[in-house]
């Protein structure tokens, strides 16, 4: 090869390579040039957020920086299954944001790191968030060890979206309240030889079987949080709810890859149920003809052993958070007091469907008075909390690895809470660790 | 076998390879003219009804897609004019200049070329945060500023330059330095362009590091922007079909130019890897 | 000595660039894999514990680890002979004396190569969706059942492997070509006039002349695709059921998602050690097959 290249040597002469220093240094210098203002603004405020809230809240904004001229904000959206990555990458590279979203499961995670900045006496002297105002669970679920890290900006929780004329159809005037009315119900929905199904359980999200397990009366987590508790009765009767659902074809065994176009989907009855958020209201007003609109309700989550125990669910949502390394705390709590205003939170339900965490921001206008909105606001006064623990997202995530494994037969729910047991003790075993040799200056001992 | 039967073979079956390998660049091409929605009909349309420049004006408006080609083009051009200065100083160092350890430092060097460049990234990752580099150009731009595989191109092919050449110049008097600029440059212009482009094309599709590396919306490259676009925007597949151009285009047409270059480089490289 | 100052004059940047950027991470991930560094470490440097060998052994006793590894060596296994035979056939074809346009064909057949990975793959990825891709009416078209590709595990791995042949199988084709090119052609010339098949002559003469550059591509092959990453990363994260999870997809998440350094750490050697043992039974069987090494020695 080497006498390849000496043949070649003379061959240069028109050299291209000039032309491509030039082209680089060219855009190398044009860039330099234009990127460097922007680098460091002193009142520069950089929010991210997360998903599908950074276009919403982009159209809030104009107003909150008219009235405050001097702060300069940044809003930066982050993809939803890349965020919680790129949340941890900027912290452990030094480079958070100085306040962001973020997922109310995600939240011990960052205080575990120190990362936040605590809440409390900006609350206390704030004449806009007034805790009493909030649903009790999801304030909770920001409260880590006593300290408060978060202040809610919208809440979620999965409840039943059904279709009311297929119910009917089937001689059900009510949605389910017990799950022994929802399993007769799915019976009679579900039809696999027509790819009729009585509900769609994406696989892949864990979302809907914790639903289920928060509805029990065991913790997910014993002895604060030091070892896995799926080995308890309730949480096998969850899963074993869940599995059978799929085992008895009355689900499809698919991830939401594949779901694709799950509105569709339900309008035209391929599901009579969706186990779905709230942001799904806007999306059925918006996919689903006139002709379906009528069709369809939403009604909070059957209990599992009767009406008593129904309208129970998950507390999700996201709150707004100030890092520690902020350099600019006060226009970041400025922001979070007015995003926070009833009136405010009042546009971006309109705006995207997110709904407000404070009891007087449903008190009035639109929210109040849809129909579809109430059994969500009925269930958010009995949401709870998942466990508060870092290791939280990666719990949720081996344990819909091993519920899809169930569900595809390589797991009896006896053998499946046993092997989650034994990962999720693994998985804890740092906490403990840390926990047991607690120092008192350490962050991440709470 | 009928030698007109066998004609017909072999170049149908070069013409079929060739649709099988440009097909997907093709329909690409012609998914980003189409608008919004139009692929999700059936039979899927192969040709857009109405061309149209809306995605491209989408993505270049409010998706960003602007700054992640400067992105590009600046963090791939930094790439290729250091590590081209750092590979070609050490190629010839190694070919030409004398000094003790240089056949067991080359040998290190060789060796490295196993390990995969991954051990050392989560290591990295914690060392460019103390020197306060993640999420900053510098961060992908100085960890690529020598590779073994350019010293190792550089060195290979430098080692045809004769050394009387080299002596001669000496003795005039003329400093290492004069004598690199002026006699060995010159003479190093073919592996230069070859170089070039490898490194140019490597540090453009360059996904995994950058990844990492790169937090802030405003610092990603066109892979990354790309790769976040497609989580976020995966049912609009107009609109990801024009971002993949907007990526694709350029390295495609960079070789196209220099394709003579890059293909001799990938023999010299290769020969003994 | 003022020869070899220059030397070092020269070689500095590149060698510091190298041992601070490479040389220094390889050990410190060394070192890193024996401990248990995570968040709780990242958070405060008094949670990080020495460990000794346990991440690895750890490592060995998960059964994701170890599907990671199968299906990294399902890709290898199959995606490196499919895509060497595909660049071999395509080098055949170029290198007859019966193809037209040459050079057109070789720069199309090439093309793939050069695009970026990403890209490419959003774009298969909507070839291949279950309804509305392309792939799926072009078999139903010739009466076959559509096929949901990347969402059934079973299918997953093979059309990635099908994407990772289109993307690469023109880098060594090239070099084939080359390889071909160099072949004497008086040996075809010998064994026509003896009456040797078109066969024949690709067992007896074109293979074993092959054969040194056969073994240089098979290694550097494999190498590239024991580091399966960004394919699974854009067209399925992984999925479904973690079918198209890689060894390397595991390290990513769990060094950058889940942030258990030590683990990825610990994954990134074992990785490491795999592909030598790999390279190491590929030079032997070169050197069995071919009495001893095919070249001449580097320095």
């Amino acid at each position: 090869m080497i006498e390849g290249a000496r043949q070649h040597l003379p061959s240069v002469r028109r050299s291209p390579l000039r032309h491509v220093l030039a082209i680089c240094v060219l855009c190398g210098v044009a860039l330099l040039g234009a990127c460097s203002p922007s680098t460091s603004d002193r009142n520069e405020l950089t929010f991210w957020t997360i998903g599908r809230e950074g276009e919403a809240v982009l159209k809030l904004l104009p107003d909150f920086e008219r009235t405050h001229p001097d702060i300069h904000l940044k809003v930066q959206q982050l993809p939803l299954t890349a965020a919680h990555q790129k949340l941890l990458t900027a912290f452990a590279g030094g480079s958070s944001p100085d306040m962001s979203q973020l997922g109310n499961t995600w939240l011990p995670e960052m205080a575990a790191l120190d990362a936040l900045e605590p809440m409390q006496p900006r609350v206390d002297r704030s004449a806009v968030v007034k805790q009493d105002d909030y649903f009790a669970s999801i304030w909770a679920t920001n409260m880590i060890g006593g300290t408060l890290y978060g202040v809610p900006w919208y809440v979620d929780t999965r409840l039943l979206f059904y279709r009311k004329d297929l119910l009917k159809n089937a001689g059900f005037a009510q949605p389910p309240h017990d799950w022994a009315e929802w399993r007769r119900m799915l019976a009679a929905l579900s039809d696999p030889h027509r790819k009729v199904y009585g509900i769609l359980l994406p696989t892949n999200e864990y979302e809907q079987l914790m639903s289920l397990a928060l509805q029990q009366p065991d913790m997910l987590l014993r002895e604060h949080g030091r070892y896995g508790n799926f080995e308890s009765a309730g949480f096998k009767r969850a899963l074993a709810f869940y599995v059978d659902t799929f085992k008895l074809h009355q689900a499809p065994a698919i991830t939401n890859v594949e779901a694709g176009n799950p509105w569709t989907e339900f309008g035209n009855g391929v599901y009579a149920f969706y186990l779905s958020g709230p942001w799904n209201i806007g999306e059925f007003r918006k996919r689903l003809p006139a002709s379906q609109q009528n069709n369809w309700d939403t009604a909070p989550l059957p209990g599992p052993n009767g009406p008593d125990g129904s309208g129970i669910g998950a507390a999700g949502g996201s709150s707004l958070v100030i890092f520690r390394g902020s350099r600019h705390k006060q226009a970041a709590w400025e922001l979070i007091e007015y995003l926070s205003r009833p009136d405010v939170q009042r546009r971006f339900y309109e705006l995207l469907g997110d709904m407000p965490p404070r009891r007087s921001s449903w008190a009035q206008g639109v929210l109040h008075d849809d129909p579809q909105a109430r059994a969500f606001r009925e269930q958010l006064e009995h949401v709870r909390p998942s466990p508060r623990v870092p290791e939280w997202e990666r719990i949720a995530s081996e344990m819909q690895l091993v519920a899809a494994q169930t569900i595809a037969g390589n797991f009896t729910v006896d053998q499946a809470t046993a092997e989650l047991d034994r990962r999720v003790d693994r998985i804890l075993e740092k906490r403990r660790w840390v926990l047991d040799h607690a120092r008192p200056a350490t962050g991440a001992a709470r | 076998m009928n030698p007109r039967i066998a004609k017909a073979l072999v170049n149908g079956l070069l013409l079929g390879g060739a649709a099988v390998a440009l097909f997907p660049l093709l329909w690409m091409l012609s998914v980003s003219f189409m608008r919004p929605g139009e692929t999700g009909s059936l039979p899927p349309p192969l040709l857009p009804a109405h061309a149209t420049f809306d995605n491209y004006r989408e993505l270049f408006l409010r998706a960003g897609m602007g700054q992640y080609l400067l992105n590009s083009l600046l963090v791939s051009s930094a790439i290729t004019l250091l590590s081209l200065a750092c590979n070609l100083m050490a190629g010839y160092a190694f070919a030409k200049l004398r000094f003790a350890g240089r056949r067991v430092l080359f040998q290190i060097l060789i060796g490295g070329l196993v390990i995969p460049a991954q051990v050392a990234m989560l290591p990295l990752f914690l060392l460019l945060k103390y020197l306060g580099l993640i999420d900053s150009y510098a961060g992908v731009i100085v960890p690529a500023m020598a590779t073994v595989f350019g010293i190792y191109l550089v060195r290979q092919y430098a080692r045809s330059i004769p050394d009387e050449l080299l002596e001669a110049a000496r003795i005039d008097g003329a400093g290492e330095w004069r004598i690199f600029v002026q006699i060995v440059l010159p003479l190093l212009k073919p592996i230069m362009v070859t170089l070039a482009i490898f490194t140019f094309l490597a540090a453009w599709n360059d996904f995994m590091w950058p990844l990492i590396v790169l937090t802030g919306q405003e610092h990603y490259t066109l892979p990354i922007g790309l790769a976040s676009l497609a989580r976020e925007h995966a049912q609009d597949s107009e609109l990801m079909m024009a971002g993949s151009v907007v990526t694709v285009l350029p390295v495609l047409l960079l070789f196209l130019a220099l394709q003579r270059y890059y293909l001799q480089g990938l023999l010299l490289g290769s020969v003994k890897g | 000595m003022n020869s070899r100052r220059t030397a070092w004059l020269f070689l500095a940047p590149a060698m510091l660039v190298l041992g601070v950027f490479f040389l220094l991470p390889v050990i410190a991930a060394l070192v890193l894999s024996l401990t248990d560094y995570d968040l709780y470490a990242l958070a405060d440097i008094h949670n990080l514990r020495f460990v000794a060998l346990g991440n690895y052994w750890a490592l060995l006793q998960r059964p994701l680890f170890w599907s990671a590894l199968g299906h990294t060596f399902y890709f290898v296994a199959i995606g490196v002979p499919l895509s060497m035979a595909t660049s071999l056939g395509a080098a055949l074809l170029l290198n007859s004396p019966l193809a037209r346009c040459r050079s057109f064909f070789r720069t199309v057949l090439f093309a793939p190569v050069v695009t970026t990975v990403v890209a490419v793959a959003v774009i298969w990825r909507y070839l291949f969706n279950t309804k509305y891709g392309i792939a799926n009416v072009v078999l139903e078209h010739f009466g076959f059942h559509p096929m949901d590709w990347l969402g059934d595990p079973h299918w997953a791995m093979p059309t990635i492997i099908l994407f990772a042949v289109w993307k690469n199988f023109g880098y060594n084709m090239i070099i084939f070509l080359a390889g071909l090119q160099a072949i004497p052609v008086d040996l075809y010339e010998a064994a026509r006039i003896d009456g040797a098949s078109a066969w024949r002559q690709f067992r007896h003469i074109t293979l074993p002349m092959l054969r040194p550059t056969l073994m240089m591509v098979s290694i550097l092959t494999v190498s590239g695709y024991f580091q399966l990453f960004a394919e699974p990363y854009v067209m399925t994260e992984g999925g479904p059921l973690q079918s198209t999870t890689s060894v390397l997809y595991l390290m990513y998440d769990e060094g950058f998602k889940w942030w258990n350094l030590g683990t990825a750490s610990a994954v990134a050697f074992l990785l490491f050690a795999v592909m030598f043992a790999a390279t190491a039974v590929l030079l032997k069987l070169a050197r069995r097959g071919h009495g001893h090494g095919a070249d001449e020695e580097p320095a």
